[in-house]
Formats: structure tokens, C-alpha cells, sequence
């Protein structure tokens, strides 16, 4: 919306938010849910179901449909990061469980398979679910079993659905939960790609990196201490050859769920912005231009946003020591060409000099130095001066190094001019500067050094490397230095 | 396989009616009914356990309580394995009871009489929490969760449900 730009527009935008905001009260709460309850059931289909990170296709159809459900709840043992064994508790075998999408209005035939091979009881709360337990209270199934149950969605939105068989909270950190989608009538917008990610906190008996099968820590559960927060299961889920493709210039949708069973996540891609984003699932609410979005344990939301410019993107918990301590690190990677418009990448290094101290104060010598009483002495001493100041740059050889520092060996630039070299060196050089051909764009900072030392540095730079052998007085360097003010400038 | 007041799996792991693979020999036996095992424990002229005395047994758990209670935690969270160990290969604890952790699941004969409710987190309702094994404001220890997995465990069953981790022993009252 754009900003009104007249009391005209004012007067008639007021007008209509007063008519927005009446028609929304008008609204009793629920009238929708009565709406999809009412809307009539067309035909028959099975749910396609996908594991993470792929999302069934979008539901193109125009009504409602009986939709059947099978999932399988499977205790199978798996790797949660390098070396590290866990057993998780599943919803279709794998962390998260299968991707559910329905429509509004659907009518789900819900059939919950508890594998035979099942040590434990198992059941589900779906929140798209309204009822008691959100289908918990007629999902309860021993191993080997199967239970059935039905409900009609009333709400759109995208819900995590979890185990919710006691304890409770030792099945959802087991992995137990996942993500439906009740599609709105029309759809979502179309984007390019979908995927299908959900944060989980896991606790094990071992600390994080504790090879070998790890059994779950019923203590630090307790406690909130968990070592590993992960994307869909394992510390390398959405990494390295399993990160999820996307092409520059298109556009991706994420469904994020959090399983906890305790983290609240700030779920954030970084160098990106999400230009739409649903938090907590809500499909009737969308908000715009979010880098960090919270997602509540038991919760989920659905971002948006074009990927500009090629390179890797890092999905991650903002609550930074989960990502780089703890697993919580997955990455979209974008091919296609770079957009230098949108991003650069590095245009140069260059030496960051702050205002009023870019001058290099050399130690200061307590003892009064001697003063060379022949070119010989000066060069000696000149050595030392050298070693001190300029070599971790120019080289102990006078070399320098290509394209950053440039060379005293055999220089053009120096042996041209022997003043010039002086005010170089007590007054900093900034900029292009050429020297046996090669151009360098750096910046040398000015010497607060004494008159007798460089005049002894000068001396053994001319001296060294197959330079012109010329001298440098104290006296020389005194009469052509350039002055340098408190705050660092230059006074000519 | 016949079967009677049993469902499908009822001795899943035995080919014919009277005959199973001779590995099986020493291990318990599982996948059968409430009713099998009630019937067995009768013919022995014993029964089934009751929770209570099953759970009177099981809480007697050696020197080392907690490390007890994580050993059972980590035995619980693990799918049950194709072969179950023999008899008598697990703990025994100061009774002298062997194996009431790390084999299978037992059969009790009361093993509904504990209403947990199927949505477990219903807690503090009056129908249910003047039980145990109630939802988990309702239980005494709710940071015992091997509890909770054992008394969920049974309240998932009917009689006529065979589990493959499910076994039972018989009991009867000392002379």
C-alpha cells in the first residue's frame, strides 16, 4: 500500500479500514470452520506423503475430497551426526515424519500402522486436528496394531503434528513430529521450489560428539540442556551434497516446522530475506521483508523469498550456539549467474587506517641512539631499523610481495628520487603507484621514526639489493620530511 | 496357526501349530494373547502376576537405583530385536527374580485395571488420577519415565492383542 498522499485518500482509506475492521468483527469466530464443515465431500483419494525435504505436490483441485492417510510409526536407529547413533522414534521412518498436504474442507480418513517390530505404544496429535487430543485420544496403538480414526479440516494453516503417548515430551525428542498442510481454498502463491525442513532439539547420555550409539538423557530433557539442535534429523541433513538446489533468479517456499520438544527457534537464511512470510503457519496472514522469524516449539511457518544471486545460503537457528555448537545449520545452494548489482562480492582489501592514528609509532628507544659517523655505521645501523619497520611488508629480501607490497629491491620508483623516497616515508603514500611495471594501489603509512633513523634506513635500502648506493644525512631527512599534525594529517 | 481370542500375529514366529525354529528353545515366548497366557498359567496351577505384585518385584532394583532406571530407560527406547536372548540371561535383582528388565514386555492379569487415559496428557481429571498410571501431573514421580513407558505399554493392549516383545511369567502366592 502506498503512503496517501492527500487528505482526500486519507478520508477514503479510513473509511475503508473502519469497513475492514467492521466486517472482521461482524465475523463470529468460527464461521469459517462452519463453512468448511458444510462444504460437501467429492470423491476419494490416497495422501501422497514425502520425506523431508520434498513437499507433495500443490492441490490443484476445486473442492473438498475424502483424503486417506497410512502412516507407519517406525523405531528404527540412525546416525544424528558423524559416528553418533541414536534411536529415533518415527513417523514413516525418518526425522521429520512425512509431509501431509490437504485441502480445507477435506475430509481425512486417518489410519496410524505401528510397525510390529515397535517396543513402545505410539499415537498422534495433529493440530490441524479439532478434537480432543487432536486425534490423540483414538490414535493410541500398540505394536503390530493399527488405528483409525477421521476428521474434517476446519482451519487452513500448516500445523506440526507429534506423538503424544506418555512421556510425552521422551517421544517428541525421540523425533516423533512432523508437518500437515490444510491448504486454503485457491491455494498459496506459486513459487518455484518447495522443501520441507523441521528443527528438533535432542538429548543424549554422551556430550555432543560422543561416538557410538547414544541412548536418550531423560535427565537433561528434563533439564533443557540439549546437544544437538538439528534440521531434520541429523547434523548433516541439509549439507554438503544433500543441500537443497535452487537456480538465481527464482523463487523458494520453505515450510519450517519445530518439533522441539523445548527450543523455541529464530529461524533465519543467511543473506537473505524472506520477502513473505506466514509465521506460525497462519495462511491468512502474510507479513513481508523478514530476515528472522520465531517459531514456537509445536509450531511452524511457511517463508518465502527469490534467491537473487548464485552461492550458499545457511539455514540456521539465530540462537547461534545451537547452529555452530549444536547441529543447527543447513544450506540452500543457488546456481545460475552472479547479479553484481544486487551483490558485488569483494571489490578489495584494502589497509583500514582511523582517523588520528595513521601514523605508525615505532617503539620509542629509551637510551639516546647513537649517531653514525660514516655511511658505513649508518648502513649498519639502517639494518636494524629495517628489520624493525619495513620488512614485515616490503620483505627482509627488499622483494615485496606481487600486488600487495611493492618491491625496494632494484626499484625504479626509489633510486628515481632520493626526496621523494624521505616524504614517502615520514609522510605515508595512498594510492596508485607504479614501480618496475607493476602497479600497486595499497597504502603505506607515515613513520614517526627520528631524522638519524631514517636517514640510516634510507641509507641501507640505497646500499642493499642492488639499489644506486646513494646516502641519506640526518640533516637531508630533517630539511624534506613532511610534517604531521596531531590528528595524523599532513602539513605541508 | 490357530487361533483363539488372539489376532493375527498370534505366534507370528512359529511355522505350524505345534513346532518352532530351535533357537527359540530358551528365549521367552511372545506374540501371544492375555488369554494364552492366563490359560498356560492355570493349566501350571498359577497366574498371571497382578501390576501391583509385578510392580512390587520390579521396584526392588539393586544398589544402584538411578543407574538402574537409565539402564531400563535405554532398554525401553530399543525396537525389539528379531531374536530375544534366552531366559535367565538378563539382571536378577535381591528377590532373586530374574529378567523383569532387557528381555520382553510382560503380560499382567490386571494390565487394563490401570486406567492411563489413551490421551495421556489428560491429567488430573477425577476419573483418572486416584491411578498411578495416570496422566503425569497425576503420578507421583513424573520424572520416572520408565514408568510411564511401562504402564502406557500395558494400556495400549486388549487380551486378544500378541506383541513380539510381549511375554509373560506366572506367579502364585508363596505356601
Amino acid at each position: 500500500m502506498r503512503y496517501p498522499n492527500s487528505w482526500n485518500q486519507v478520508k477514503r482509506l479510513s473509511a475503508l479500514i473502519a469497513f475492514i475492521l467492521a466486517g472482521a468483527s461482524n465475523a463470529p469466530a468460527g464461521d469459517n470452520d462452519q463453512k468448511n464443515l458444510d462444504e460437501q465431500i467429492k470423491g476419494e483419494e490416497r495422501a501422497v506423503l514425502t520425506d523431508a525435504p520434498n513437499v507433495p505436490p500443490a492441490i490443484t483441485r476445486k473442492n473438498a475430497t475424502k483424503v486417506i492417510v497410512h502412516l507407519e510409526v517406525k523405531e528404527v536407529e540412525g546416525e544424528i551426526s558423524s559416528g553418533v547413533r541414536y534411536v529415533f522414534w518415527t513417523f514413516g521412518g525418518k526425522v521429520p515424519g512425512k509431509f501431509i498436504r490437504i485441502r480445507e474442507g477435506d475430509l481425512v480418513e486417518f489410519h496410524l500402522d505401528n510397525h510390529p517390530s515397535s517396543k513402545m505404544p505410539h499415537n498422534i496429535d495433529l493440530h490441524a486436528v479439532t478434537g480432543p487430543g487432536g486425534g490423540a485420544a483414538s490414535s493410541f496403538t500398540a505394536p503390530g496394531h493399527s488405528s483409525v480414526f477421521s476428521f474434517k479440516a476446519l482451519n487452513p494453516g500448516l500445523y506440526i503434528y507429534h506423538c503424544a503417548t506418555a512421556p510425552v515430551a521422551m517421544h517428541v525428542a525421540n523425533g516423533m513430529y512432523g508437518l500437515i498442510l490444510v491448504e486454503p481454498k485457491g491455494g498459496l502463491p506459486k513459487v518455484d521450489y518447495e522443501y520441507y525442513v523441521v528443527q528438533g532439539d535432542f538429548y543424549t547420555k554422551g556430550k555432543n560428539g560422543d561416538k557410538g550409539l547414544q541412548p536418550f538423557s531423560m535427565v537433561k530433557a528434563i533439564d533443557e540442556r540439549p546437544d544437538y539442535v538439528v534440521f531434520n534429523g541429523s547434523t548433516s541433513s541439509l549439507l554438503e551434497d544433500r543441500a537443497l538446489p535452487v537456480k538465481a533468479g527464482e523463487t523458494v517456499r520453505l515450510f519450517i516446522g519445530n518439533g522441539g520438544p523445548n527450543m523455541t527457534s529464530s529461524f533465519h537464511v543467511i543473506g537473505e530475506i524472506f520477502d513473505r512470510v506466514w509465521p506460525e503457519g497462519n495462511t491468512n496472514t502474510v507479513t513481508e521483508n523478514v530476515a528472522t522469524t520465531m517459531i514456537p516449539a509445536g509450531s511452524a511457518a511457511i517463508v518465502d523469498f527469490k534467491v537473487n544471486v548464485p552461492g550458499n545460503y545457511v539455514l540456521v537457528d539465530h540462537s547461534l550456539t545451537r547452529a555452530f555448537n549444536k547441529g543447527a545449520l543447513g544450506m540452500i545452494k543457488a546456481s545460475g549467474e552472479e547479479n553484481k548489482l544486487v551483490y558485488s562480492g569483494k571489490i578489495s582489501d584494502e589497509v583500514f587506517l582511523p582517523e588520528g592514528s595513521g601514523i605508525r609509532v615505532a617503539d620509542q628507544k629509551s637510551a639516546k641512539a647513537p649517531v653514525a659517523t660514516s655511511k658505513v655505521e649508518r648502513v649498519a645501523a639502517g639494518r636494524a631499523v629495517y628489520a624493525a619497520n619495513c620488512a614485515a611488508c616490503h620483505q627482509s629480501n627488499g622483494e615485496g610481495i606481487p600486488h600487495a607490497f611493492p618491491p625496494l629491491a632494484k626499484a625504479d620508483f626509489l633510486n628515481a628520487d632520493k626526496l621523494r623516497a624521505i616524504k614517502v616515508v615520514t609522510g605515508g603514500l595512498t594510492g596508485k603507484v607504479t614501480v618496475n611495471g607493476q602497479e600497486f594501489n595499497g597504502v603505506m603509512p607515515a613513520w614517526s621514526l627520528s631524522d638519524e633513523d631514517i636517514a640510516n634506513v634510507l641509507s641501507y635500502v640505497y646500499a642493499s639489493w642492488g639499489n644506486s648506493g646513494k646516502e641519506v644525512t640526518a640533516q637531508e631527512v630533517k630539511a624534506n620530511r613532511v610534517k604531521v599534525g596531531a590528528k595524523g594529517q599532513v602539513v605541508e | 496357526m490357530k487361533r483363539v481370542f488372539a489376532d493375527d500375529h498370534y505366534l507370528a514366529q512359529w511355522p505350524t501349530n505345534l513346532s518352532f525354529a530351535k533357537g527359540l528353545a530358551k528365549s521367552p515366548v511372545t506374540s501371544v494373547s492375555w488369554f494364552a497366557a492366563e490359560a498356560y498359567c492355570e493349566w501350571k496351577g498359577k497366574s498371571l502376576p497382578t501390576t501391583d505384585q509385578w510392580e512390587y518385584a520390579a521396584s526392588e532394583s539393586g544398589k544402584d537405583a538411578e543407574k538402574m532406571k537409565e539402564k531400563i530407560l535405554a532398554w525401553y527406547e530399543r525396537p525389539t530385536k528379531a531374536k530375544i536372548p534366552p531366559v535367565g540371561s538378563g539382571s536378577v535383582n535381591r528377590f532373586g527374580i530374574h529378567d523383569l528388565f532387557g528381555l520382553v514386555w510382560e503380560w499382567t492379569l490386571d494390565f487394563n485395571g490401570l486406567i492411563q487415559s489413551a490421551e495421556a496428557r489428560e491429567s488430573g481429571s477425577k476419573d483418572t488420577n486416584q491411578f498411578c498410571g495416570s496422566g503425569s501431573l497425576g503420578a507421583l514421580d513424573p520424572t520416572d519415565y520408565a514408568s510411564f513407558m511401562r504402564y502406557s505399554f500395558r494400556n495400549s493392549l486388549k487380551a486378544n492383542f500378541t506383541v513380539a516383545s510381549l511375554g509373560f511369567r506366572c506367579a502364585r502366592e508363596a505356601p
